[in-house]
């Protein structure tokens, strides 16, 4: 890209500043400063009234080796993991049939991918629970037809809040792969059939390494947003399945203790270092990710 | 061999159904319940059939308050983080300057980073310097996390795009500007359209960035957030389904052009 600059704009710093300047200040001021604001916030202390003071101290950090902590950061990954799992695989076959289906409505099946996103997610995940609560419509239902006597007991654990986790992030593993699997070329699958490949084989040796990219960022999208997402474990989970957000959370509202919140942080900003990182060894491509 | 076609194509059926049925559930709670006559918290006991909700909303201020916030904030954001970004994406695509892997870098960071870090950044760093927090406040979260999508796609369209025509463009005559607005910008506008939309429901949507910042200034998303412990009200059942409704009467009427080119992605 950089070999195509057009030699009639360069060395023209005016309109280059004017283009890219605001970009730059607020990526800056709103992204890079405050970043670097909480993890120097993660080394500071607090007094007895909560306010912020400057002495240095690794107690933060200390505090987060609490056993306590320590669950729910093994908590967080496991329903990070099972999400991301799930989504998988409801998204990949998913994905393949609406992707190569033949059928004139392929355009509609897709947006009906998208629809139910328009509504809030809150209020959708608020849904669940009045469809799974304890007085909620499914155990009403199984009631009134004698089905069951006792209502069964489905919130506030931790599947309850994987399958929130699913619903809120299932289109980003869903698009990704609709995206992958539509570029697959159809011809390729046909040789290898005619080559005597059995579906199977084909699938493994052929599809799979093609559609991978389409796997590996939906996965990133999904993985990272799992443990922050508290708003799901606090309406679904009850309290019962925190996730890692819950912890951060809670120290910058009720809790009062903004640097243990921001060494909390700094944990999760660790992880999606890590992953992306992976990520872009595995050959992904990072602006795939916004699109 | 047909036989087994068949099997296959009925799995096919059958497991698309019940994707889409796991999708639409909660939307058919939330439309159901609007509907739904009972007045006792937490609203979830079915009470029989109700139109009452759809008029009672008029008079719920504080609700109509959140979505007209939700809606400013959306607009003013998008619009922003359009004009921005789109700039942005140009700027970078066309100038070397230093610090451009920087920006380039840090421009990943709202897209791929948890939500609740960026969130208590914000909040963190406008505490610092005093700004109070509101519409001044929320504007700028979701600015900042617009952007980066904004760009992105924007750069989409620009990698297949050719320079030489705004050579031409500028060799005969016309002026820098008159290039920009006539040449650069019709050719980006896919992407700009795309990249906006995304914007535009990322804002509306957002919970977790908005939660840190919003001081008295109350959204939408905010105002469910609040109700959730204590039951959400059918009147906020029959507003999301009202908004349902025009969403969807967008996408049957713009349905054509914007969608289908996409690559996937805006709306989530």
């Amino acid at each position: 890209m950089a070999g195509k600059i057009n030699h009639k704009f360069r060395a023209n710093a005016l309109p280059a500043m004017i283009m890219v300047g605001p970009v730059a200040v607020i990526m800056l001021l709103l992204v890079a400063v405050p970043l670097i604001y909480v993890a120097v916030m993660s080394f500071c202390s607090i007094d007895e009234y909560y306010n912020l003071t400057s002495d240095f101290t690794l107690s933060n950090y200390g505090r987060l080796a609490n056993s306590d902590y320590i669950k729910i950061y093994g908590q967080s990954l496991l329903i990070a993991f099972l999400t991301t799992v799930m989504c998988i695989l409801i998204g990949y076959p998913f994905s393949y049939f609406i992707a190569r289906t033949k059928s004139k409505r392929k355009k509609i099946l897709y947006m009906l991918v998208i629809i139910p996103f328009w509504t809030n997610s809150l209020i959708r995940i608020y849904g669940w629970r009045t469809f799974l609560g304890t007085s909620g419509w499914l155990n009403s239902a199984l009631m009134a037809l004698n089905i069951i006597s006792e209502p069964l007991d489905l919130l506030y654990k931790n599947g309850t809040t994987v399958l929130g986790m699913v619903y809120c992030l299932i289109p980003f593993m869903i698009l990704p792969l609709y995206t992958a699997i539509e570029k697959l070329d159809g011809t390729l699958l046909e040789a290898s059939a005619d080559l005597g490949a059995r579906p199977v084989s084909t699938f493994f040796k052929v599809i799979l390494p093609l559609t991978s990219s389409g796997i590996f960022s939906g996965s990133l999208m999904v993985f990272i947003p799992c443990l922050g997402y508290f708003f799901v474990a606090d309406i679904l989970g009850g309290g019962n399945s925190d996730v890692i957000g819950n912890l951060i959370e809670r120290q910058f509202q009720s809790g009062n203790n903004w640097p243990l919140g921001a060494a909390l942080s700094i944990i999760l900003i660790i992880v999606t270092l890590v992953l992306v990182k992976i990520y872009q060894k595995l050959g992904g491509d990072m602006d795939a990710l916004g699109v | 061999m047909e036989r087994k076609k068949k099997r296959l194509k009925n799995f096919r059926i059958g497991f698309c159904t019940l994707v889409y049925l796991f999708l639409f559930l909660p939307i058919s709670v939330i439309v159901v319940n609007s509907f739904n006559a009972t007045t006792s918290k937490p609203y979830m006991s079915w009470k029989g059939f109700t139109f009452d909700w759809y008029v009672k909303l008029w008079d719920n201020s504080s609700l109509l308050e959140a979505i007209s916030n939700t809606m400013v904030i959306a607009i003013t954001s998008t619009i922003l983080a359009t004009i921005i970004g789109t700039l942005g994406a140009i700027g970078m695509y066309r100038y070397k300057f230093k610090g451009k892997g920087l920006i380039d870098g840090l421009l990943y960071i709202p897209v791929v980073i948890p939500e609740i870090v960026l969130g208590i950044s914000l909040l963190t760093i406008f505490s610092n310097v005093n700004i109070p927090r509101g519409m001044l406040t929320l504007i700028l979260a979701h600015v900042t996390f617009c952007i980066p999508f904004v760009i992105f796609n924007v750069r989409a369209r620009l990698a297949g795009y050719d320079n030489s025509i705004e050579e031409a463009s500028l060799d005969l005559g016309a002026n820098r500007f008159k290039t920009f607005f006539e040449i650069t910008l019709p050719i980006l506008a896919p992407g700009i359209l795309g990249g906006a939309l995304l914007a535009f429901t990322l804002s509306i949507d957002d919970v977790i960035i908005s939660y840190f910042v919003y001081g008295q200034t109350k959204t939408y998303p905010l105002k469910v957030m609040e109700s959730v412990k204590s039951g959400v009200s059918p009147d906020v059942n029959a507003l999301s389904t009202l908004i349902l409704l025009a969403t969807i009467a967008f996408v049957v009427l713009t349905q054509g052009n914007i969608f289908k080119r996409r690559k996937g992605g805006y709306g989530v």
